[in-house]
């Protein structure tokens, strides 16, 4: 038997992170009750913003605009480069430009939905409703949206719902978005009235006095470590997917600003919910250092099937059809192929585990076009997936024209982050979080398309709004002097880190340990979950943490570009937050979206909500003094959207 | 397969940098030139010596941070593609590799591979954005975009900000780069209101840190974005334009009004639009 109440403590109860009322106008009406800072003020704030994706690039740029001090900040050489700029498929918005019955209340049902019932409902109607004037702003910023003949704004219906409400450009919707959000943000720093620091990372949060008040970096190049003050800080610093090392996300992609500020007090949500890809690109040699994201369109004319029989190395060509299993059509008929990512993405290791996996490593399904080049034709084949196949064949070397594709479930998304409130505020008073470092939108399971959304929306339209709100009493006061004790004390505790990381000397770079901790994830807190498999893992991760601080080696001195200190810093990070995931995976004693227990499945092998007991999220609060994190719940209630079932049968 | 890398080391903006030769094995062609870079990193780390620094991110193409010359070409011998997507198959087994980072002037090194392109920024301050503020859009379908004249935008606007363009160029020039982005936004309504003023600080601005460009076209086949010349000329052309406009001289005959009194209320607006400083503070 494992005692969960040996590995954590249960907290009090949250309750009032959001306010009460009719959920359409809510939004509305708590505009009106938040307090406003004179423009002439304005300038007397300052607001360190941590991250230049889209969430970050849209607040700092609103912020400057609207005449606060702003300071931004990003690990990368240039404000563009946010991993934002990524994402392909597109972004949603309730603008219904089709007649197709869609509307801001269908947006806000098929997010609630979507994410299995596991997210706070007056945040998901802000979210649809705001993506209304999301879509405006960024047209206006001179994003080239796809457009029809006529001239207006195309869309297209992607990711299991059955209106067309998702804008992009090109393959590339995430580069033209965030490309359009950093040349905002230059326009303050060309406009003198924004500070752009570049290749900066923050290594903690200041804590003065119980508000957030600052940040403590690391030059990147220099290697200065120093503090920055500040009357609010917003963390906008993305997910944590390549936690698991192979993943859809950038290799710089990290859990640092989020977790430290968790170190110092912030609740974090829900860490154990994870979106897997279903059609990432399969690992085919130990040096391949990602799993591509092969865009999901490709579901819509490919056929998913592997080999009847377990180990059957035959080329797939020469697999008859009758001793291949097209297992998506098979176990859910009316979806097939289009079955939703988690679905197919657990479908898809099933499959993987009972050893009918394909290709040299065993470790991929098919994909098949050979059906859709009979019906529509190779040229039809080209033009509308001609990019995506042509990157295929050059990482893998093979031709999905004339064989079937492989693709595998890869770590896309993480619906977890800091747990904020209805203004993004986490519990630290001055901390704001947005984009995919908070939690509050997507549940337990992402909508395609969402995400590009939420972060622009927390980016353009809540923070600049919530932000005012809690510096408005605040007039007068002043940033924490940099010899103020608490300011002191983040900085010494910083340089220690550094310094205990370049102390170890020992043996094994931070990408061994990287690698391994991605593996222990991958068996324990992946796609399937159990009780036994995360109580292990937990141990296990531990044991891999203990051997991180005797054996890392990190070759180089503090003082200088040293990218294997990055590494280490984040790693050692990693090394603490995944057991936290697994924490949470085993205290989460239901299956829920992404979430899938193998205990808590229907007889058809659905994943099995426990709405009696889990209609919460959780928010960790860190370890108190017996050494146990402290889990808290955050009851949720669903009125606009009664509780259901999910079905895609 | 295996190959001899050449690299160039340099620890840091000020030391004087070398080459150092290094050999690889076991290489599998579909492995990319970054990862060739993972390799020999593993490879030193387990010998305790210092990896090779170099810039890279998504991996994917999208995010513009790889970039070094492979045998004198900006992100490898392929054409149109950026390094973390060229491959160790375009070699022979055997091959010696040269990597070296991107040289310009507009480019110090920082280390090893690793260049500072914070210069392509500053020109994108000076003026490539349209200047909206948040809340003030109208809805977006009340500007209608030819769906050519859209696509035509989308492929000017898909430069990565690699910089590979300007390391093609004999001149060091940033034409392409600045090219693109005037050329995006001429083409769409939302960038007409600054479109002179736009083009004119940027070429100035450009000119402060990088080369003139002479038509030489290295930087197309080198642009992973298949950025092409037309857009300079598209440039050259706006640039050319924005001399011949009077809007500079309408700011100047703007602020030469002779300072009358009574209207002044009229030309300065509302005392709120000038600067707060000048302001009694109200609380909030
Ligand atoms: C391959 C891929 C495809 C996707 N496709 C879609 C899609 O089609 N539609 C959709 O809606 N969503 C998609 N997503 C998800 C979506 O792109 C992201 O969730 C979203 O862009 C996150 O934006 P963000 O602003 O929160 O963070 P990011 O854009 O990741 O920005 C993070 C910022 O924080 C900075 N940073 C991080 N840590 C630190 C630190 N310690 N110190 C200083 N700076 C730091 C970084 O430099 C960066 O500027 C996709 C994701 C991936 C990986
Ligand atoms: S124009 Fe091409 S080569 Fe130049 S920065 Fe843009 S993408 Fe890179
Ligand atoms: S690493 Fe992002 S473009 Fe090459």
């Amino acid at each position: 038997m494992i005692d969960l109440d040996q590995r954590r403590a249960v907290g009090e109860p949250i309750h009032d992170a959001a306010p009460t009322g009719d959920i359409r106008t809510l939004w509305d009406d708590h505009l009106l009750d938040l307090k406003l800072v004179n423009p002439a003020n304005r300038r007397r704030f300052k607001v360190i913003v941590v991250g230049t994706g889209l969430a970050g690039a849209g607040a700092a740029a609103t912020l400057s605009e609207l005449g606060y001090q702003v300071e931004a900040f990003t690990l990368h050489d240039a404000p563009r480069r946010a991993h934002s700029v990524a994402a392909q498929g597109g972004i949603n918005a309730a603008k219904a430009y089709k007649a197709d019955g869609d509307s801001v209340d269908r947006l806000f049902r098929d997010t609630v939905k979507g994410g299995d019932f596991r997210s706070r409902e007056a945040d998901v109607h802000r979210l649809s409703e705001m993506s209304v004037r999301v879509i405006d702003h960024m047209t206006a910023l001179g994003v080239p949206f796809a457009r029809e003949y006529g001239g207006q704004i195309a869309t297209r219906s992607f990711g299991g719902v059955q209106v067309s409400r998702t804008f992009y450009a090109r393959g590339q919707t995430g580069q033209q978005l965030q490309i359009a959000g950093s040349q905002q943000l230059l326009k303050e720093v060309g406009a003198g009235r924004l500070t752009l620091h570049t290749r900066m990372e923050m290594l903690d949060l200041i804590v003065a006095d119980g508000r957030a008040a600052g940040i403590v970096t690391r030059d990147m190049v220099t290697g200065e470590i120093r503090p920055h003050t500040a009357h609010a800080v917003v963390l906008a610093t993305g997910g944590y997917g390549n936690v698991y090392f192979k993943s859809t996300l950038a290799k710089s992609s990290n859990v640092t600003a989020t977790w430290r500020a968790h170190k110092r007090g912030a609740l974090f949500g829900n860490p154990c919910f994870v979106q897997f890809h279903p059609t990432s690109l399969p690992v085919s040699n130990e040096w391949q250092s990602k799993t591509t994201l092969m865009s999901e369109s490709l579901r819509n004319d490919g056929r998913v099937w592997v080999p009847k029989v377990a180990g059957d190395d035959r080329p797939p060509n020469d697999i008859p059809e009758d001793e291949r299993d097209y297992y998506l059509e098979r176990m859910y008929p009316s979806f097939g192929n289009l079955a939703p990512r988690d679905i197919s993405s657990r479908a898809a290791k099933a499959q993987l585990d009972a050893g009918k996996g394909v290709g040299p490593l065993r470790n991929g399904v098919y994909l098949d076009f050979a059906d859709a080049i009979a019906r529509l034709g190779r040229k039809t084949m080209e033009e509308r997936y001609g990019n995506l196949l042509d990157l295929y064949v050059d990482a893998t070397g093979e031709d999905p024209y004339t064989a079937p594709m492989r693709i595998a479930p890869g770590p896309h998304f993480v619906m977890g982050g800091l747990w904020t409130d209805y203004n993004q505020m986490s519990n630290i008073p001055g901390l704001f979080v947005g984009g995919e470092a908070s939690f509050n939108y997507h549940g337990a399971n992402r909508l395609g398309a969402n995400s590009l959304l939420s972060a622009s929306v927390d980016g353009w339209f809540v923070l600049p709004w919530t932000v005012a709100n809690y510096l408005a009493p605040r007039l007068g006061t002043e940033v924490p002097p940099d010899d103020h004790p608490d300011v002191e004390a983040a900085v010494s505790e910083t340089r220690e880190r550094v310094d205990a990381l370049l102390a170890v000397q020992g043996t094994r770079g931070p990408d061994e340990y990287h690698k391994e901790l991605g593996q222990l994830l991958m068996d324990h807190v992946g796609v399937e979950r159990h009780a036994d498999g995360l109580a292990k893992g937990m141990d296990a991760i531990r044991e891999l943490r203990d051997d991180f601080w005797m054996n890392v080696q990190v070759v180089g001195h503090g003082q200088q570009l040293n990218q294997e200190l990055e590494r280490a810093g984040r790693i050692a990070d990693y090394l603490e937050l995944s057991e936290l995931m697994a924490l949470d995976a085993l205290d989460r004693d239901e299956s829920a979206g992404a979430h899938f227990r193998s205990e808590h499945q229907t007889e058809d092998g659905e994943a099995l909500r426990d709405d009696d007991n889990w209609t919460s999220g959780s928010a960790w609060a860190p370890p108190g003094e017996d050494g146990r994190p402290i889990r808290r719940s955050e009851p949720l209630t669903f009125e606009a959207v009664p509780l259901a079932t999910r079905s895609y049968k | 397969m295996r190959l001899s890398l050449v690299i160039w080391r340099q620890a840091d903006a000020t030391a004087a940098g070398d080459f150092e030769r290094y050999e690889l094995t076991d290489i599998a062609p579909e492995v990319s030139i970054l990862e060739l870079l993972d390799m020999l990193n593993a490879q030193l780390v387990a010998e305790n010596r210092d990896p090779v620094a170099f810039d890279h991110d998504c991996r994917e193409g999208i995010c513009g941070s790889c970039g070094l010359m492979v045998n004198g070409q900006a992100h490898g011998p392929v054409d149109s593609t950026p390094a973390c997507l060229q491959r160790a198959r375009s070699f022979e087994d055997g091959d010696i590799v040269t990597m070296e980072p991107f040289r310009a002037d507009a480019f110090p090194v920082i280390r090893d591979l690793v260049v500072d392109r914070s210069s392509l920024d500053r020109i994108i301050a000076s003026g490539g954005y349209v200047s909206t503020a948040t809340n003030a859009a109208p809805e977006a379908l009340t500007m209608s975009v030819n769906k050519i004249e859209s696509d035509v935008a989308m492929d000017h606007a898909a430069c990565i900000g690699c910089g590979a363009c300007v390391a093609a160029c004999p001149n060091a020039a940033a034409q392409l780069f600045t090219g693109a982005k005037v050329a995006h936004l001429a083409q769409l309504p939302q960038g007409q209101v600054e479109r002179y003023e736009r083009v004119r600080s940027m070429v100035e601005t450009m000119e402060e840190d990088f080369g003139s460009c002479t038509n030489f076209g290295e930087c197309v086949p080198a642009c992973p974005a298949d950025i092409q010349l037309d857009v300079i000329a598209l440039l050259n052309r706006d640039y050319a334009r924005s001399m011949f406009r009077v809007s500079g001289d309408e700011e100047v005959r703007h602020k030469d009004r002779r300072d009358i009194p009574w209207l002044s209320r009229l030309r300065s607006g509302p005392w709120w639009q000038s600067d707060p400083d000048d302001q009694p503070h109200a609380t909030s």
